[in-house]
């Protein structure tokens, strides 16, 4: 994966925590799959468990990889189920003005992008966005950018990945993968370690 | 340059530098419990690996169990599968486990620390948030998903960023009736819900230093509201004091935990300095941990409230706090269930009866904790007073097994998060101290605790 192109869903809203994003009665499964169906659960329906039309989220296409989120998107609970109900749903990128630390490496492991633009960066995509509900966003993992072009509008900016993550995003390693390849230094390190 | 005590701790325990930002940092406690963990362990199975060290994995069976009648099995399906899921990776693994009705079972924020496995200069992780509150021992602490559960199962190490710092110092001396938990809800109201993203917190100054090891635990607990990947407190006598009565440690090693304090001059990414008089009860107003205001003020005093949140809480702008009606009070959660907080709450209610159609749950953060409330006598004064003392688990913190509280009821609760439907769909939250919870379950509606100190 080193390019996504897609249509972008918007959902204006600061502070979205993972207990909005998958509620912790969806969370006595043991196993990962499925959790897509939940996403947003309490937003998405009603006690009777029948869509409610207005939660905006639903307006825009349902194939869409990209979801555009209010700051601070993913505090709270450490969940993994929040990051793997996004990627059910075929979410493959999110992009805020901020991400909670322990939802950004639960992302990472879901191979999720999270990608951190400047608030008026993030505003400007909203609004856009907001009208245009085909318009694609294109990203690039490797170049580290993200570009709109289209008639009234053209963005294209560079966003930080930790070039570590990046390398594991693009070769299709995983972080257990390396840690499990580096035993012998742990070990190594065990004979001097005292805590 | 002197340093501070979370890069000398992070320093000890890089196994290798990876790239400039990222580190392997080796883990020297893990908890788990039965929500985040199920997924690592078929992980493991899939590849192929093994859990490289049993001994220094602990388990707990705690958000999903019932609060009542724990001799009994679990009834709800689902509850029951997770947890005898934990219990059959335990027992393939070696690993430890307190499970449902153990001697030693809890909370598991309250567990590891009250059986000594909590350990200042540790870096502890757990699937789960609020594992910040080790680091009232003077330990780098944090929540992790479940991917790094797995990678921790695995290898025994994490690949992490190098964490910026942020030092927090409260100063001079606090009010009577204004506790741990109010102390750190009122920072929370300063810097917000992303306030200290990216940084681990040392909290420090006098409050800190005269807290007891509890308290310390109550604020390092909410640091992750702050968005701190965790925080800690500096390890002094009360730190070595409570670990030694608990576990068995030789005198260098002590000696060795002392050399970890910040340096005098430790410079740090941030420094934030409040003033204790400044600080009275809290309660919060929102629908985020970070919607505090003093219990004398108005909702309007928080700048952090959306109208949405108001709405959600049913709530007003000019809505004075104090008197609004309650419906239900909660007493425990890994924020404050311990038998310091059970002692508080006794300490208001003793000969006082809760009114009719207000409903309050206290659950013990532990059995041990359970035990010693009922040597006390605790729980006759929690029975006279109406209330129902039940046996341990999150319980209404996250509403995981049937303790609910319904949708549109308010609840006054010493937890940690009132996000929208964390208690129950529909049910709102208000954060509060022990004391001001027990005040306001005597009245039936958001009461000052200093009411009720003489
Ligand atoms: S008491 Fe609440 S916050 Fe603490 S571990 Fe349990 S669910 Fe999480």
């Amino acid at each position: 994966m080193d390019k996504i192109i897609s249509t972008a869903i918007v959902l204006d809203r600061d502070n979205i925590d993972t207990d909005q994003i998958i509620p912790a009665k969806f969370l006595k499964s043991t196993n990962k799959e499925g959790f897509g169906d939940w996403l947003f659960y309490n937003w998405r329906y009603d006690e009777n468990d029948n869509s409610k039309d207005d939660f905006e989220f639903l307006k825009y296409q349902k194939e869409s990889k990209i979801l555009i989120a209010g700051n601070n998107f993913g505090c709270g609970s450490s969940r993994e189920h929040a990051a793997w109900a996004i990627a059910d749903y075929g979410i493959e990128v999110v992009i805020s003005s901020q991400f909670a630390d322990i939802f950004k490496g639960n992302a990472l492991n879901n191979g999720i992008v999270p990608i951190t633009v400047s608030e008026a960066c993030l505003k400007a995509l909203m609004q856009y966005f907001e009208r245009e509900k085909s318009c694609p966003i294109e990203i690039d993992i490797e170049e580290q950018t993200l570009m709109v072009d289209a008639k009234d509008i053209f963005i294209n900016v560079q966003f930080d990945i930790d070039p570590l993550k990046k390398k594991f995003i693009l070769t299709g390693m995983t972080e257990i993968e390396y840690l499990v390849q580096h035993q012998e230094d742990v070990i190594n390190f065990e004979k001097t370690h005292e805590l | 340059m002197g340093r501070t005590i979370i890069d000398k701790i992070w320093d000890v325990h890089v196994v290798k530098s990876v790239t400039d930002e990222v580190d392997m940092l080796y883990i020297d406690r893990h908890f788990i419990h039965e929500v985040t963990s199920p997924q690592a362990f078929s992980g493991l199975k899939e590849k192929g690996l093994n859990v490289l060290r049993p001994e220094r994995v602990t388990a707990v069976a705690d958000h999903n169990v019932p609060t009542k009648n724990q001799h009994l099995p679990i009834e709800n399906e689902l509850s029951k599968k997770q947890v005898d899921t934990l219990l059959s990776n335990c027992k393939d693994h070696s690993i430890e486990l307190f499970g449902i009705g153990h001697e030693k079972n809890g909370i598991v924020h309250v567990v590891g620390p009250e059986n000594g496995l909590t350990q200042p200069g540790m870096t502890i992780v757990c699937g789960d948030s609020h594992t910040s509150t080790h680091g009232a021992f003077g330990a780098i602490a944090f929540g992790i998903g479940t991917s790094q559960v797995e990678q921790v199962l695995a290898s025994q190490c994490l690949l992490l960023s190098r964490p910026k710092t942020m030092k927090v110092e409260v100063n001079g001396k606090l009010g009577a009736g204004v506790g741990a938990k109010d102390v750190v809800l009122y920072i929370i109201s300063k810097l917000g819900t992303e306030g200290a993203t990216g940084h681990f917190v040392e909290y420090a100054g006098d409050v800190f230093s005269n807290f007891s090891m509890e308290e310390r635990m109550t604020v390092c607990n909410m640091s992750i509201e702050m968005g701190a990947r965790g925080g800690l407190v500096g390890i002094d006598d009360t730190t070595i004091n409570y670990v030694i009565e608990r576990a068995t440690i030789s005198t260098e090693k002590q000696e060795f935990w002392k050399t970890l304090n910040s340096d005098s001059d430790a410079k740090y990414d941030q420094t934030i300095t409040f003033q204790a008089e400044e600080i009275h009860p809290m309660v919060t107003t929102g629908t985020s941990p970070d919607t505090g205001v003093d219990i004398m003020e108005t909702v309007s005093s928080s700048v952090r409230n959306s109208k949405k949140g108001l709405d959600y809480m049913g709530l007003k702008n000019d809505q004075p706090m104090l008197g609004t009606k309650i419906d239900y009070v909660f007493i425990g959660s890994c924020t404050n269930s311990r038998i310091e907080d059970l002692r508080a709450v006794a300490g208001i209610v003793e000969g006082h009866r809760k009114p009719e159609g207000v409903t309050v749950w206290i659950v013990p953060g532990s059995n041990k904790v359970k035990d010693q409330a009922i040597d006390e006598g605790l729980d006759k004064i929690f029975l006279e007073a109406g209330f129902e003392f039940r046996e341990p688990g999150c319980s209404a913190c996250l509403a995981m097994n049937d303790d609910k509280i319904p949708s549109g009821a308010l609840c006054i609760s010493t937890s940690n998060r009132n996000f929208e439907g964390r208690q129950g769909d529909g049910a709102r939250t208000v954060l509060a101290s022990p004391i001001t919870a027990a005040a306001s379950a005597i009245k039936g509606k958001i009461t000052d605790p200093r009411t009720y100190l003489n």
